[in-house]
């Protein structure tokens, strides 16, 4: 009898000190500590492009702060939605994912777990606890288009798109507005390499496009097509014309005939992300990185140096201050699913 | 006129690049279906062999071996489906889309673990792939109108495997035939069981008509990986092997025909390149997507029986049972 009393005794104080414990644990909770989470697209961290700025980002974050962020790759379609659940479910927030292809499973997501932040970067998801992370990809697509005018020699350019989707023909739409800012007498061949998903991965489609307009004049071609553009800047480089990547710098991949690349700066993206759920600054609804957030532009390394001439330079700087203070107006293609050229 | 020839020439040129991999693979897929195998793994064997290929001669820094290791690699697959389907007298058809989906999944898994570039290889630098080959004679050729053009844009500068899928088209028939493996494997299509009782090795047969194919899809996959482009990315055979089987039921499962089918299919691609945007006076604008259909629209035609008859091998699909 006396036994069981100082064992119930036991009991109260322990449970007075898990409630102490758990008060203390919510309260520093509630001053900062965040627990972020990061799904990559199914091309991986290590994809030398769009996922990779993103993990350099997520990286820099964590050195920063301190705060550690779980990241998953996910190796098919399916598990991205599952992949969102888990965190949600485990406590995580913000969600990071990465990606357009990913906006069905994050608006899945956002439904079921309506207390969880995510975050998507380059892509759009209307829901009340969904940050959008997108790029004026016009504006940065311009630049690119005044480079190409200035290095072309034949006043043909080219573009090859990859799914035939209003966001690829914003791509189109911006190049084709800025060749003509720098060269109005200039002509633009643009094509789309598909209308399935299929069209982001057909690279000797994307080379047989690339020979197609090469052939009929044009010496500089811009690829918004993904897997596909590697058959853009292979061919590119077989034939000797010049080639424009996407996404991220891309320059490295065929060092020479790469004039520049229209970068995306997705890593900073994710950064801002996780820094805002940190000062709880954190808010739904979209987030715009154009040329003056310097969230899209033309890359220049080491790669590109001895192709880009200082005239060139000059002329996509005069057009970069241009945008930012509004004396030069990127129509963009998906306001009015037209591009007024 | 002369510029119109030009384009129509660049236009077969374009044709003959696009329809190698889809002759290697449909001549593949005749081996198979002439000795009763339905082989619908065709695209998985290409896909596994483009990925083993460009991971080969970017390691070893030979095409070559990339073209060696490509063939070995769809061989294993071919071997699975042998081993599934004739051994284990499994369904053809679900062996053939495991081929496929275990193809998919690890040419992707494996290229984001071994390279760490999402989903491609490195680039193939220099002659570490197949260049093109310029012919001897060209200039002398160019002179002549029309086929100097012809000579040189359209049969001299590819690289030594389009000259292969042209040259291996023969072959087959020769094979197929003209000799005794040949007529032993069309008859182990047609009838098994004579075979059989003819103390023939129906199995044996099958085994060899798939290695045979696998060989033959390595080779379309590494054109695709080392010669075509210059490396492998994901998914990149695009639906290659479909079309390959598509113009082996369009071709009659006859080497000549099938040529024919898997040029006319490549020729439907390239044109619709070229028509991309293009406005015809009085038709206006044709709709890519409808010419990027054809193929699959063309043979659902043939086989409603519209064009002709399209007459599978007696055998076909059906796993051979041995009675006792």
């Amino acid at each position: 009898m006396k036994n069981t009393k100082h064992f119930g005794g036991i009991i109260k104080k322990s449970a007075l000190a898990i409630i102490a414990t758990a008060v203390v644990l919510t309260a520093s909770i509630a001053q900062a500590e965040i627990k972020p989470a990061v799904v990559y697209d199914t091309a991986g961290k290590n994809d030398k492009s769009f996922n990779e700025a993103v993990f350099n980002g997520i990286t820099k974050f964590m050195n920063d702060t301190g705060i550690a962020v779980t990241e998953l790759e996910p190796t098919n379609e399916a598990m991205m939605e599952q992949s969102l659940k888990k965190f949600a479910q485990r406590g995580y927030s913000p969600v990071v994912a990465v990606g357009f292809t990913m906006a069905n499973a994050v608006a899945a997501a956002a439904a079921e777990y309506p207390d969880t932040q995510f975050t998507i970067i380059d892509g759009v998801v209307d829901a009340p606890n969904v940050q959008n992370v997108v790029f004026k990809e016009h504006e940065g697509s311009f630049l690119v288009g005044v480079m190409a005018a200035m290095a072309s020699s034949t006043g043909t350019v080219g573009f090859v798109g990859g799914m035939d989707i209003p966001l690829i023909s914003r791509f189109e739409c911006g190049y084709k507005q800025g060749v003509a800012h720098q060269d109005s007498s200039m002509n633009v061949l643009a094509q789309m390499t598909g209308s399935t998903p299929a069209a982001w991965g057909n690279p000797s489609k994307g080379g047989e496009i690339t020979r197609n307009q090469v052939e009929n004049g044009a010496d500089v071609v811009f690829a918004a097509a993904g897997g596909t553009g590697m058959g853009v800047y292979q061919t590119a480089a077989d034939m000797g014309v010049l080639a424009i990547g996407v996404d991220s710098n891309q320059n490295y991949i065929q060092p020479g005939t790469m004039l520049t690349s229209m970068y995306k700066k997705v890593g900073l993206a994710a950064y801002q992300s996780f820094e805002a759920a940190m000062n709880g600054t954190w808010s739904a609804g979209f987030t715009v990185n154009g040329v003056a957030e310097d969230g899209v532009g033309a890359a220049m390394d080491e790669y590109n140096a001895d192709l880009v001439s200082a005239e060139m330079m000059a002329s996509v700087e005069a057009a970069r201050a241009g945008i930012v203070d509004g004396s030069i107006v990127v129509h963009d293609y998906m306001s009015d699913n037209t591009c007024p050229l | 006129m002369s510029d119109f020839f030009l384009t129509a020439v660049l236009t077969l040129d374009a044709s003959v690049r696009v329809c190698v991999p889809l002759i290697f693979a449909a001549m593949a897929g005749l081996f198979a279906e002439r000795s009763g195998v339905v082989d619908i793994g065709l695209e998985g064997k290409l896909l596994m062999s483009a990925f083993v290929a460009a991971s080969a001669a970017s390691v070893f820094g030979s095409p070559w071996l990339g073209l060696i290791a490509g063939m070995f690699a769809s061989t294993v697959l071919a071997m699975i489906h042998g081993f599934a389907s004739i051994t284990y007298k499994g369904n053809q058809i679900v062996s053939g889309v495991a081929i496929n989906i275990l193809a998919s999944g690890l040419t992707m898994i494996l290229t984001l673990a071994w390279f760490k570039r999402g989903g491609i290889t490195p680039t193939l630098q220099g002659d570490e792939r197949f260049l093109s080959i310029t012919l001897p004679g060209v200039d002398i050729i160019d002179h002549i109108p029309f086929l100097g053009v012809i000579y040189r844009e359209l049969i001299s500068g590819h690289n030594i495997l389009v000259y292969l899928a042209f040259a291996i088209v023969p072959v087959v028939w020769w094979v197929v035939f003209r000799t005794r493996f040949g007529l032993q494997l069309r008859a182990v299509g047609e009838n098994p069981k004579a075979v059989d009782t003819a103390g023939l090795s129906v199995e044996g047969l099958r085994y060899k008509a798939l290695l045979i194919g696998g060989i033959l899809c390595g080779i379309g996959g590494a054109y695709l990986s080392t010669a075509y482009n210059a490396q492998f990315t994901k998914e990149m055979t695009a639906g290659g092997g479909f079309i390959a089987l598509a113009a082996l039921i369009f071709g009659k499962w006859h080497p000549y025909r099938v040529l024919a089918a898997c040029f006319l299919f490549a020729f439907l691609q390239a044109l619709a390149i070229r028509l991309q945007g293009v406005i015809i006076p009085g038709i206006g604008e044709i709709p890519v997507q409808l010419i990027d259909a054809t193929p699959y629209i063309l043979t659902i035609i043939l086989l409603a029986g519209f064009i002709g008859k399209a007459v599978p091998p007696k055998a076909s699909a059906q796993p051979y049972i041995k009675e006792l």
